[in-house]
């Protein structure tokens, strides 16, 4: 097992620019707690070995993550330069691992869900942009579920099942009316936006969603409190938060490692060589996308009945089109966009503790998934390469 | 219908396709076929499905009669003003002199009049977002980042608009309204230059873009940001536009949000698009590169330079719309508004049923400024029905309005069977 990891470990130019990246983290990071470094000549020295490791991996032939390796040296450079001058008292009170870690995983979840929605839609060769709408509608009705039949199991069912109602109306759109589906899927955000704040209105009026409505549990490992650093990082997540790690593992072995993953893909990749050798295109492209709807209900779910436990119009404020970029920015495979939405996820969770330094630039964090994405497709680190039959509409003859 | 074998028969619909070859038919191809066998009929049948649903709606959940509901809308958007005829007088502008007039345009009284100049003035920023995204159709790419192009030229329009004093006045409004065209211009050049250069799809970078200029606004205007008021240190707000760089009303009390001029920009831009798009060598371009970027390449036409012209130029109409708000009826931006304003996505609803030409986009862009107006808490009566509902039915319409019109094919087929039958029918009986 440990020999075939090894094997798989990247060598050569590869090995070294995955090194410059590590040693460019590395530079930030001492200056952060627990090491704290004071002087600014370590993290520049450290940076500088990282932009060496980078020139020297491009030079070699590995020329996308050579330059991910100096960029990432330059920011840990300038990072770690800013950080030595901060006070310690700001230091400590910001960058707590532990709680930023965790709260990383929460904003990661609901983006983790969405994602996987994402990847199963689009690898189907639908486009989705309806991931928002879909969000949306899980987090209402799953608390409305939730609050009228007094249990949250029924309310995530609640949310799957409007998730999956909403993608079958954009799937019937997009693949049997064939409609462009960039506007199907538009008009399943104005859609879900419209209804679930009529209903919201309609059903809880000007007092907002009742406080006592069952949410999804915590799951509290007990054998890990005392750990540390991992007790407070996993030791009191929400089930949610388990579940979605199972959703990205899940997503990971149906996709490439099952017949049903192989026919999603080829119906995305070549959808007339698909019908040639007798898959449905229709019939597997329907159960992908509602599929996406139902995913992406359960990351909105876990916005309002697991994380902050009541609802308001349009809660989801683009947590859909940044699942959407997670998808892009992961080059639509599982790994790559989990990934990336722990990125998204951490950006959200330093927004969130950063004002103690600037009240205002602190929100500039919340852009920051969307202008990585801008960079991704703009082929600035490596192209993201969609599959090659997304948002082309299948005539079967 | 990517790849298709050349054994294989073409496909009814698709004879028209001028871009043949083994594509699938491009957005604007498929638009203009709809526009060719639906012209009126499809968007009018579009709406009123969507009325009906709505009504429906309306109807299950709170029990009350649609049609009273529609009704207060409706005299909520100021259009019974259109009904309260009488002898009046009309005052030409520029001079002393009156003519006859048969509605009432100076009687602070009529409320119709009023709530039309609401809904007039909503219906200057959706004739300038809709026709930002019409643009970028006809050229066959999907603008969906009106909204930031309209957060971009708001932003600039209300920086311009509050600094600078002792600027004349005319010169300081234009000043205004060109930086917050130039700023939509540059906002969605990004998008097109990025199609243009590396082929990067123009739907992922202008969603991203929308979100930026969401939260560079949120930024800018919020506690602490560099654009926030000088005066009030804890309100999340811009400074207000100086008194001289607003636009002037020309219709009802300015302290009332009359009608500005800005009213006649919206009203020239549907005239300029049109010359442009028909009467110009950019919008033969622009269209060519729109029905088959191949066929224009190999017609000489740069698709790159188009690509990014047709999206800047798109970005500079809802640009223009967020300079115009601002220096027109807004005059200051808080963060509030830049996180819950969706002018410009409404603005995809106005060109995607108004089917992408002038006098559709003008007409759309007045169905939904009325739906917006007439059910603001301002202006529905709750009496009837509540308005935070009605807003939420707004916003309903909206998305089956855009649904319907998506399934142009739905539409096209039924039409094509129709026809295919008279035509048998015909040939029967001769």
């Amino acid at each position: 097992m440990t020999g075939r990891l090894l094997e798989r470990l990247p060598r050569g130019a590869r090995g070294v620019a995955w090194l410059g990246v590590l040693v460019g983290l590395l530079a930030f990071w001492v200056a952060l707690p627990p090491l704290k470094v004071r002087e600014p000549i370590v993290p520049i020295l450290i940076g500088v070995v990282a932009l060496g490791l980078g020139t020297l991996a491009v030079v070699r032939g590995a020329r996308r993550l050579g330059w991910g390796a100096i960029t990432i040296g330059a920011l840990g450079i300038g990072l770690g330069y800013l950080a030595t001058l901060s006070s310690v008292a700001h230091l400590d009170q910001v960058v707590v691992w532990s709680a930023l870690l965790a709260a990383m995983l929460r904003y990661a979840t609901p983006l983790a869900f969405a994602a996987m929605g994402g990847i199963f839609s689009e690898r189907s060769g639908v486009v989705n942009i309806g991931l928002e709408g879909m969000m949306l509608s899980g987090a209402f009705f799953g608390i409305l579920g939730a609050d009228k039949l007094n249990s949250w199991p029924l309310g995530l069912l609640c949310a799957m099942l409007a998730g999956g109602t909403l993608a079958l109306i954009h799937a019937f759109f997009a693949i049997h009316l064939r409609a462009d589906q960039i506007v199907s899927g538009f008009a399943i955000n104005f859609l879900s936006l419209g209804i679930t704040g009529y209903l919201f209105i309609d059903i809880y009026g000007g007092e907002g969603t009742p406080p006592n409505v069952p949410k999804i549990p915590n799951v509290r490992l007990d054998f890990l409190q005392d750990w540390y650093f991992v007790g407070p990082m996993l030791g009191q997540l929400n089930l949610m938060i388990w579940l979605a790690f199972f959703t990205i593992v899940a997503t990971w072995v149906i996709l490439f490692k099952t017949p049903v993953g192989l026919r999603i893909r080829a119906v995305g990749e070549h959808p007339r060589a698909a019908d040639t050798v007798g898959i449905s295109v229709y019939k597997t492209r329907y159960a992908a996308v509602v599929t996406s709807g139902v995913l992406s209900a359960l990351g909105g779910a876990y916005l309002s009945i697991g994380f902050v436990n009541s609802f308001n119009q349009n809660m989801t404020v683009g947590r859909g089109f940044i699942a959407l970029a997670a998808v892009i920015f992961g080059n639509w495979r599982p790994w790559g966009a989990a990934a990336a939405a722990l990125l998204f996820g951490f950006s959200s969770a330093l927004a969130q503790r950063l004002p103690a330094y600037s009240e205002s630039a602190a929100v500039l964090f919340q852009a920051l998934p969307y202008v990585l994405t801008l960079i991704a497709v703009a082929g600035v680190i490596g192209r993201s390469i969609p599959p090659a039959a997304v948002g082309r509409p299948y005539k079967k003859q | 219908m990517s790849e298709q074998g050349p054994l294989e028969p073409v496909p009814e619909e698709r004879k028209e396709d001028p871009k043949g070859g083994d594509h699938a038919p491009s957005l604007a191809v498929r638009l203009a076929l709809a526009q060719k066998a639906g012209g009126l009929v499809v968007p009018l049948l579009t709406t009123i499905l969507a009325f009906l649903i709505g009504g429906l709606v309306v109807l299950v959940t709170t029990g009350k009669n649609p049609l009273t509901t529609y009704k207060a809308i409706f005299e909520g958007a100021g259009f019974n003003w259109f009904f309260e005829i009488g002898r009046h007088e009309l005052r030409i502008p520029f001079t002393d002199a009156h003519v006859p007039f048969p509605w009432e345009t100076n009687d602070f009284e009529s409320i119709a009049a009023l709530n039309l100049q609401q809904t007039l003035i909503i219906w200057v920023p959706l004739v300038f977002t809709g026709l930002a995204v019409a643009f970028a159709f006809r050229c066959g790419m999907f603008n969906i980042g009106g909204q930031g192009q309209y957060l971009v030229g708001a932003i600039m329009g209300v920086w311009v608009g509050s600094s600078l004093p002792g600027l004349p006045g005319f010169v300081h409004i234009v000043a205004a309204i060109l930086a917050g065209a130039v700023a939509g211009f540059v906002w969605a050049g990004i998008a097109g230059l990025l199609k243009a250069l590396v082929g990067a799809h123009e739907v992922i970078s202008t969603i991203m873009l929308n979100w930026v200029a969401l939260w560079v606004g949120v930024f800018l205007f919020g506690l602490g940001g560099p654009l926030q008021n000088d005066t009030q240190p804890f309100v999340p707000v811009s400074n207000d536009v100086l008194e001289e760089s607003k636009l002037k009303v020309f219709w009802g009390d300015p302290l009332l949000q009359g009608l500005h001029v800005g009213f006649f920009v919206a009203l020239a831009a549907l005239v300029v698009y049109w010359i442009t798009l028909n009467r110009t060598t950019l919008g033969y371009e622009v269209r060519a590169v729109g029905f088959s970027p191949e066929a224009a390449r190999y017609g000489g036409i740069s698709v790159a330079r188009n690509y990014f012209l047709a999206m800047a130029i798109s970005g500079m109409f809802a640009g223009l719309a967020g300079a115009i708000d601002v220096v027109g009826w807004q005059f200051r931006v808080n963060t509030n508004d830049v996180l819950t304003s969706t002018i410009g996505f409404t603005g995809i609803a106005v060109a995607l049923l108004g089917r992408n030409t002038a006098i559709g986009v003008g007409l759309s862009a007045l169905l939904f400024a009325a739906l917006i107006t007439g059910t603001s808490t301002r202006n529905l009566d709750p009496e009837i029905f509540r308005p935070e509902l009605a807003s939420n039915l707004t916003v309903m319409i909206q998305g089956l309005v855009v649904l319907f019109v998506g399934a142009d094919v739905l539409i096209l087929s039924l039409l094509g069977l129709r026809r295919r039958r008279r035509r048998r029918a015909e040939a029967a009986t001769e």
